[in-house]
């Protein structure tokens, strides 16, 4: 098998006694959706979280493109998750202030891109996710399933090689989830980016190419063993 | 899904023979299972003969004549009540799956891989049914849903069991 684009080998975590993760194994490939499933409390969120570098594993090690994760300075790892990485979460992820247009051009922004180019780029995101018009809207005028669909252009805008989507319709009613769903994976499996999405409902892990269970912080991925 | 019942509800409408109900039946329902001819003119014959459909004379054609049916009065009052009685919500209470888990649990098997292998299969059924909402029109989104909230109630079951397994060994156990 050809080397995962991102792997977790061996993880551990512990929130003071709390072990929220007790020797997790997990491989992503590029362009696939993968469903991180599991009973609340099992350690989704947090194995996200060390996949993504927002948290750092107590033990383990985490590859990306063959680099070391676990070994990158903080900086190092803020630069990667700006340029290869997006970010979808369940709620107020956008910021208040700006523009949902401002929202989605962000990543960009932050990245260095003039404002007219990236607002251009920025606006094509959102007619792709339905959400042409609501550019002017500021997140709070707007409704939760639309923010939603903001919220991922905003994630897929720079062209990440790997989404990080943590229950990213738990807020939603069925109708709003499924669209907010059907765009995501329509839109990253459009772009070559991976998916990994943390859920505990089975009708959205239904979107993914292939699941894994999280238990008591465990998880053995088969896919890694191969 | 009574097939007798929806033919001759496809008759209210007005007189068809054989031929046109089953291509009726094929386009609205038959999801990958089309009818049989012998289903339809055997299913035919037992509405006649139960006095819900009758004769209505012979279409002459290019090809062979053909018998066409139309509803009775007594079709249409069993229609109207058969649409009107509720179908009977199944509880499930003493299922397959409940048995494999106790009767693992029961030989010291893992009953967690019972459940794993059954969620598995549950989902991977759930994918082929979410892509062919995708690709399906109004009609097919909505029996998909149908059959996707079902599967996903026993997924729910299936972690609740998971949750519970400990308990459940020193039940049946004992």
């Amino acid at each position: 098998m050809t080397e995962p684009l991102l792997a977790g080998r061996g993880l551990h975590k512990a929130f003071g006694p709390t072990e929220a993760l007790r020797g997790a194994d997990v491989a992503v490939r590029a362009g696939e959706v993968l469903a991180v499933m599991g009973p609340s409390g099992s350690g989704k969120s947090t194995l996200l979280h060390c996949l993504a570098g927002i948290v750092r594993p107590d033990s383990g090690s985490i590859s990306y493109q063959g680099r070391d994760l676990a070994a990158m300075s903080d900086g190092e790892r803020s630069a990667l998750r700006r340029t290869d990485f997006g970010f979808v979460f369940q709620f107020g992820q956008l910021v208040p202030e700006l523009t949902c247009l401002e929202n989605v051009a962000l990543p960009l922004r932050l990245g260095g891109a003039k404002r007219k180019p990236a607002e251009a780029r920025a606006q094509r995101w959102l007619e792709r996710l339905e959400v042409g018009d609501l550019g002017a809207r500021r997140p709070g005028d707007v409704s939760g399933g639309q923010g939603q669909r903001v919220a991922v252009a905003r994630a897929l805008v720079a062209d990440p090689k790997v989404i990080f989507a943590d229950e990213p319709t738990g807020a939603l009613d069925s109708l709003n989830g499924e669209k907010v769903m059907r765009l995501l994976t329509e839109a990253a499996r459009g772009s070559g980016a991976a998916v990994v999405l943390v859920t505990h409902e089975p009708r959205v892990a239904a979107h993914s190419d292939r699941e894994i269970v999280v238990r008591d912080g465990r998880v053995n991925d088969l896919e890694l063993a191969a | 899904m009574s097939v007798s019942r929806t033919l001759l509800a496809l008759l209210e409408p007005g007189p068809r023979h054989g031929y046109d109900l089953k291509r009726a039946y094929d386009e609205q329902f038959a999801q990958g299972k089309q009818l049989a001819y012998g289903q339809v003119y055997s299913t035919l014959s037992r509405l006649l003969r139960n006095g819900l459909v009758e004769e209505a004379g012979v279409e002459h054609g290019a090809g062979p004549d053909r018998k066409r049916y139309t509803i009775t009065d007594a079709g249409v009052t069993d229609i109207e009540t058969w649409l009107g009685t509720a179908e009977s919500p199944e509880p499930y209470l003493q299922n397959t799956l409940y048995t494999k888990v106790v009767l693992a649990l029961l030989s010291g098997r893992s009953a967690q891989d019972v459940l794993d292998t059954q969620r598995s299969a549950h989902l991977a059924v759930m994918r082929d049914l979410t892509r062919r909402k995708a690709d399906g029109d109004l009609a097919d989104q909505l029996i998909c849903d149908h059959a996707l909230f079902h599967l996903e109630a026993d997924l729910r079951w299936l972690e609740l069991t998971a949750a519970r397994l400990d308990a459940l060994a020193e039940v049946v156990r004992s």
